[in-house]
């Protein structure tokens, strides 16, 4: 198991702590973790610090409400924390509702299977130095696209790059990832 | 059903995935991915890239006492329930999404005729973009339009072909500017689908353009 793998089965294992003891001690060291990155996610997408320490509490709040509901067969921690600061970020700051899709009918989930978990982290570790080595100029648009709250256009107007320049560099950055991923 | 073969692209997956799309078009997608399979694993993805984004980024130190602060807002809050979608009901034209912003099924729609024996309904969201459900009879033509902006046009009953292709259930057409087509719903059963744009539409056929505003069209 190499160290980002364990890192994140170490997250797992705080979730759980969290659901089944109500245990203060793994959210602090989730809150430790987490909370300064979804500070900085609200901020860039054009909070002041006021409102982004408010709704990062809130964010982090949710993850201990909602920690029943995690399934590590499905998603990563990081993936579960960013989707529900992204959610926060478009209440707050959007004053929007976020329809989101119809569960699938499958019923209680059974127990997460061991293999496919262990299957996921390898993935979400091979994702994430993927990203680490795209080109500077892909990644950072990557990264605008999910943190910046920039819509291709604006992205466009602000850097002054063609939209068709932003939009293959994009896809270059996501066939990279893809071929990685396969 | 019919395999779904026409599909949301990647640029509404991703900016679904990071949240940067109007409320509108998050209901088009929303009601999509709730009908397929294919787009679920792919969202999925996009919100895993968003998950490795935020594990990568920058950092924001927190205030002193924010994790105190948390655990107090913590043991201050009601205990969450379940806040799942409701159990799909499978039978229902309408997914989850779509039944929340209609208040029911297709039977609970509020259609107003805009001519030509279509009916519309302009569905409640943010300003940047207009979301409708259209009413088609089977066999009449959708009215003729050009696009500004993008429009997004899901079939949830029935079927419609345009000039290359077939929509049935399930099926996204994704318009961008200057597409202009003449799609016809299906003899059988009237087509009903759920349009989203981000610019006003133009009837050209119907409508004289100077009453849009007050139409919302
Ligand atoms: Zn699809």
């Amino acid at each position: 198991m190499t160290a980002s793998e364990e890192k994140d089965s170490q997250w797992i294992e705080c979730v759980i702590r969290i659901r089944e003891q109500a245990d203060q001690a793994a959210f602090a060291a989730l809150f430790r973790h987490f909370a300064p990155r979804v500070k900085a996610f609200l901020m860039k997408g054009g909070a002041d610090e006021a409102l982004a320490e408010e709704c990062t509490q809130e964010v982090m709040a949710t993850l201990w409400h909602k920690a029943h509901l995690f399934d590590p067969a499905r998603a990563s921690v990081a993936t579960w924390v960013f989707t529900i600061a992204r959610n926060r970020r478009i209440d707050a700051l959007r004053r929007q509702r976020r329809p989101e899709p119809e569960d699938l009918p499958w019923g209680p989930e059974p127990e997460p299977d061991q293999a496919e978990i262990m299957g996921l982290q390898q993935d979400t570790e091979r994702l994430g130095e993927a990203l680490a080595q795209l080109p500077e100029k892909q990644r950072s648009l990557i990264e605008r696209a999910y943190f910046g709250e920039l819509s291709h256009s604006e992205i466009a107007a602000e850097t002054g790059l063609p939209l068709g320049t932003i939009k293959s560099r994009i896809r270059l950055a996501l066939d990279r990832l893809r071929h990685a991923m396969n | 059903m019919d395999k779904i073969t026409h599909h949301l692209d990647d640029r509404l997956l991703m900016a679904y995935a990071a949240g940067t799309l109007p409320e509108g078009f998050n209901l088009v997608v929303a009601t999509h991915i709730s009908l397929c399979d294919e787009c679920r694993a792919r969202l999925g993805e996009f919100e895993a890239v968003g998950g490795q984004v935020l594990e990568r980024g920058d950092t924001v130190a927190l205030a002193d006492t924010s994790l105190e602060q948390t655990l107090a807002r913590i043991s201050g809050d009601a205990p969450a329930g379940d806040d799942r979608n409701t159990m799909p009901q499978r039978s229902s034209v309408f997914p989850a999404p779509l039944r929340d912003y209609v208040g029911g099924d297709a039977d609970a729609v509020h259609w107003r005729a805009v001519g030509g024996g279509v009916r519309q309904a302009i569905l409640p969201t943010s300003n940047a973009a207009t979301v409708r459900l259209l009413h088609i009879p089977a066999g009449a033509a959708v009215p003729d339009h050009g696009h500004r902006g993008t429009e997004l046009t899901l079939v949830l009953q029935g079927a419609f072909r345009d000039e290359e292709d077939r929509f049935a259930r399930g099926d996204i057409e994704i318009a961008d500017e200057e597409v202009q087509h003449t799609p016809v719903a299906e003899a059988g059963e009237d087509c009903i689908c759920l349009a989203a744009t981000d610019a006003p539409l133009r009837f050209r056929a119907l409508i004289p353009r100077l009453a849009q505003p007050f139409l919302r069209i």
